[in-house]
């Protein structure tokens, strides 16, 4: 049927069967494998059933289509099965711990996506007119001040889409308040070990971007990062805690001296999830921080997205905030401050950085997840996280180099790198024999500033009987790279494909299902 | 736990912050946790303030739509292991979100009428600017011509980046009277990296894309179309085939819904020579080490993960789940059920215009529409929005609303009319707004 006869074994011709482990289909039991919907689908097959068209003149001018689309369409149910099969070829924070280091894969409470679904939000258009959407901009105004209270800060913007979006969001709120001042200030300062998305997004907004060293203890090295400020340094993007997994002590010095030299302070808070509840960053004199509602509220992952990235922003940036914003009126109701009122309301905004305003189906789940929480929840939330994570790295001792180890504990994150390990392995044979074992890897070569990283993040939501058990597999794994097992070269052996050909893809790119016109 | 790790209590694993930033108890002036029973009752007294699209009369449209989306499409996406999926970076144990980008990104080309397509932006008007941006990386020049028809947020969005970015911007204000090809066809010179040009237009016109699709070309610019309506495309022909070299589009009518504006899902196509320029990540097709097909994210040379500064975007973290609800809703159509969609909306739209435009006073602005149009009321469109609301009626986004300073287009009224709305609903807009105007 899917998969008609994925060996050409034909046992009608007499032939024997193949090897031991193929079968006529090509399935294994419950391993089932999954043709393309445009391998299984045709352009007649439709699984809706809509009204019939009542009878019109056509306004379309002339433009109406002619040509074929190309899009198959499959029945209710093979739709059900085509998606439901391929789910099964996914890992997920649902079936098992997922350890991937600065993502944050906790469990995703259920009652965060009932709320989502209530039709008061789900089903409202960002359009309408204010006083029939007051419910959705309370939701809005409310995560606003958790967002603000938790962090310490003067304002929040809540419109970026994601974390990146959000950086974006900082680093043109330091530019038009540079600007303001009439400076023009080329330089932002950023670490090696800061994620891909800080200096992409510094220089998207037109800076230049200069390394911030470290010192020994993996932390910013002050005295190197003091004798670089000047008048040419716009501000400096700071991760804390950071992407090896520590706290940046000096922070607060970082702070006041690039504030003495007239710079701004972005944090990337991706990592908020170690300290929400215990540190608010306004006390350490941060400017703006983005906080991904996706990793620390617990909004799903959704394999790649969507994600939510509002701005905590400090009094001296929160006259460039963008628009639009949910403000209350003395009357108690709320509005959206938009382009006409900006004049009165922001008139040093810089402006809007996307269509409407915001992640609403996320600001809900991350809402309902604060509420559950509450301040004393979340503030353990944070404990739980860093006493997981601290567990992995001194259970790991003597097993896996922890580079920093020394310094003392980790926060919410056990870096370690591929040290001692045999001739011809690797951090990569560590994480796919992982998969082996029935756990998602950790994080992989990121942070770049050690030699073959692997960054843990158990989360808060692993028990202590999970975690040992994925300590367990994974201190054997790494045993066998250290001993040069060769069974682990070629893992994984289980998963539902082996080792993916990358190269092959990218030397020559298909990224779009062509097979129809190949023939045709 | 903590004899393992060698410490005695739970916070001296703080020991980095410093004393004077560790609070010593639950942040101060917030709540304490709540039960699942509380936390429910308070969104569900919130979510009662708001009126539901699926409870009124309902002709938003303007960059949002409201379809009806078939109940196994959210099924589909609830389950755990999509819902609670990371990005497929470990392909192995990602095939499933995998293939599924790898259909989407093949839908969308198609839908397009475009070569290639990415696995998805944040939303349309995010989707537009970095469209203009990767035209200026191709042409190496700096000036965009926006069509006037454009819808006003993505405008907004795009002045914001040319800002920072130092592009140059040619805009103006849409008219009632007609579209504005001859001043995108004249506005095209030698510095222009491309035009922008919205299909159909915020006031729903549809227009023939070919000779400004010549005119870029032989000025050695980009013609960039955005479809905020992709439903549209079932009845219309694609931006593809009338030659233009990006398009990219708003995805949230197919499988994703209204959502108060987020997340939406923004879609990104082109031609398979501009593919190295693209923002986002792409999926392709690739064999196992036992020769079986599968699937991994590719020419990510291209992304901030690996070019930090001279990635092509920053964006990291995209649509994904929604771009799964939009494939899985295109499937479950197929193009037999997309064709008849877009039949369906459109002849209901024309049924709409025809009655409505007989009101009193009341004159249709296009002499082309696929489900949106815009009425010409005899008084300003902003306060009739609000007492058509207070009748239960909601009626449409007026362009005072869009476009609050511009006294020539504020009786103008946006009306979509998609296969949700019923006779009924009709009947109650034609009601409601002959009251209103009278
Ligand atoms: C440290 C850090 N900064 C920024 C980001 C970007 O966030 P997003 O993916 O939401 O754009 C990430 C997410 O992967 C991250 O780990």
């Amino acid at each position: 049927m899917n998969a008609p006869n994925a060996a050409g074994w034909r046992p009608e011709l007499g032939e024997t069967h193949l090897a031991g482990d193929e079968t006529f289909t090509g399935n294994r039991a419950l391993m089932l494998e999954e043709r393309l919907i445009f391998e299984i689908g045709d352009a007649t097959t439709t699984g809706v059933d809509l009204d019939v068209a009542p009878a019109a003149p056509s306004m379309l001018g002339s433009l109406a289509r002619t040509a074929p689309i190309g899009l198959p369409g499959l029945s209710e149910p093979e739709t059900v099965r085509h998606y439901t099969r391929l789910s099964r070829q996914n890992y997920a924070i649902d079936l098992g711990l997922f350890p991937l280091g600065s993502c944050t894969m906790k469990h995703n409470p259920r009652l965060n996506e009932a709320v989502a679904r209530m039709k008061g939000f789900k089903d409202v258009h960002p359009l309408q007119p204010r006083e029939t959407v007051q419910g959705a901009l309370a939701v809005i105004d409310e995560l606003a001040h958790w967002l603000v209270t938790l962090t310490g800060m003067d304002s929040v913007a809540m419109s970026p889409k994601a974390g990146a979006h959000g950086e974006l969001c900082g680093i043109l709120a330091i530019k038009a308040a540079l600007e303001a001042r009439g400076e023009d200030r080329k330089v932002i300062l950023v670490p090696e070990s800061a994620h891909g998305t800080n200096p992409a997004t510094a220089a998207f907004a037109g800076f230049t971007v200069e390394n911030i060293p470290a010192n020994d203890a993996g932390r910013v090295d002050l005295a190197a990062l003091q004798a670089r400020l000047g008048p040419d340094v716009a501000g400096v993007m700071i991760t804390n805690p950071n992407t090896c997994g520590l706290f940046e002590p000096d922070l607060k010095a970082i702070s006041d001296a690039v504030h003495a030299a007239g710079g701004y302070v972005y944090c990337d808070g991706a990592n908020f999830n170690a300290i929400v509840g215990k540190v608010r960053p306004g006390d350490l004199g941060v400017d703006a921080m983005h906080i991904n509602l996706h990793k620390t509220f617990s909004t799903p992952h959704g394999g790649g997205g969507p994600g939510s990235g509002p701005v905590v922003l400090s009094a001296a940036l929160s006259p460039f905030a963008p628009l639009p914003y949910v403000k209350r009126e003395a009357d108690g109701s709320l509005r959206l401050v938009e382009e006409e009122t900006a004049g009165e309301d922001q008139p040093d905004s810089f402006g809007r950085m996307v269509a409407f305003h915001g992640q609403m189906g996320m600001f809900t789940r991350a809402l309902a997840y604060i509420l559950s929480h509450g301040a004393d929840g979340l503030k353990q939330v944070a404990e739980d996280a860093v006493l997981n994570a601290n567990y992995v790295l001194r259970s790991l001792e003597g097993v896996l180099d922890a580079p920093f180890g020394h310094s003392g504990p980790c926060m919410h994150e056990a870096l370690f790198t591929d040290d001692g390990f045999a001739e011809g392995f690797s951090t990569l044979d560590v994480a796919k024999g992982l998969i082996d074992e029935g756990f998602h890897p950790m994080t992989v070569y990121f942070p770049l500033v050690v030699h073959g990283a692997m960054l843990v993040e158990p989360t808060e939501t692993e028990s202590k009987a999970a975690l040992d058990q994925f300590i367990g597999a994974l201190r054997s794994v790494a045993l066998r790279a250290k001993q040069g097992d060769p069974a682990l070269k070629s893992t994984p052996h289980f998963a539902p494909r082996r080792r993916l050909d990358e190269t092959l893809a990218a030397r020559k790119p298909v990224l779009a299902w062509k097979g129809d016109k190949a023939e045709g | 736990m903590l004899g393992v790790i060698g410490a005695a209590t739970v916070d001296d694993l703080f020991v980095d912050v410093p004393a004077t930033a560790r609070l010593p108890g639950p942040v101060p002036g917030l709540p304490l946790h709540a039960s699942e029973m509380a936390v429910e009752r308070h969104f569900a007294s919130l979510a009662r303030k708001n009126k539901a699209a699926s409870d009124h009369p309902f002709f938003l449209g303007a960059g949002a739509y409201k379809h009806h989306v078939p109940a196994s499409v959210d099924h589909l996406i609830q389950r755990g292991e999509f819902l609670t999926a990371y990005t497929p970076y470990q392909p192995e144990i990602a095939q499933g979100t995998l293939q599924v980008l790898f259909e989407f990104q093949t839908q969308v080309a198609r839908l397009f009428g475009c070569d290639v397509a990415n696995a998805s932006m944040y939303d349309g008007s995010t989707a537009c600017w970095e469209a203009i941006g990767m035209a200026g990386r191709i042409t190496r020049r700096k000036k965009a011509v926006l069509s006037s028809g454009l819808h006003p947020h993505y405008v907004s969005v795009a002045k914001t980046m040319a800002r920072f970015t130092g592009d140059q911007l040619d805009t103006a204000t849409p008219s009632l009277g007609g579209t504005d090809m001859d001043r995108l066809i004249g506005a095209i010179d030698a510095e222009t990296s491309c035009v922008v040009v919205q299909y159909p237009d915020v006031l729903g016109r549809i227009e023939d894309l070919s000779a400004l699709s010549a005119a870029c070309q032989a000025a050695g610019a980009l013609l960039i179309a955005v479809v905020t309506e992709p439903v549209a495309l079932g009845a219309i022909k694609a931006p593809g085939e009338m030659g233009a070299d990006i398009v990219v589009g708003e995805g949230q009518s197919l499988g994703v819904g209204l959502q108060f504006g987020g997340p939406y899902i923004g879609l990104f196509a082109t031609r398979d020579k501009y593919v190295r320029q693209m923002p986002g990540r792409l999926c392709g097709e690739t064999v196992d080490a036992n020769g079986k097909r599968g699937y991994v994210l590719t020419l990510s040379t291209r992304e901030q993960h690996i070019r930090r500064e001279k990635a092509t975007s920053n964006i990291c973290t995209n649509s994904g789940l929604c771009a799964l609800a939009f494939s899985i809703h295109m499937t479950l159509l197929g193009e037999r059920g997309l064709r008849d969609l877009a039949a369906l909306n459109h002849a209901k739209a024309v049924l709409a215009a025809q009655r409505l435009a007989k009101l009193p006073g009341v004159c249709l602005a296009n002499e082309s529409f696929f489900n949106e149009f815009t009425l010409v009321l005899p008084k300003p469109a902003r306060a009739v929005v609000h007492e058509l609301a207070a009748k239960g009626v909601l009626g449409g986004v007026s362009l005072g609303r869009l476009y609050p300073r511009v006294t020539e287009l504020e009786h103008g009224l946006v009306i979509a009319v998609t296969e949700v709305v019923s006779e009924g609903d009709i009947d109650a807009l034609e009601a409601a707004l002959k009251e209103v105007l009278a």
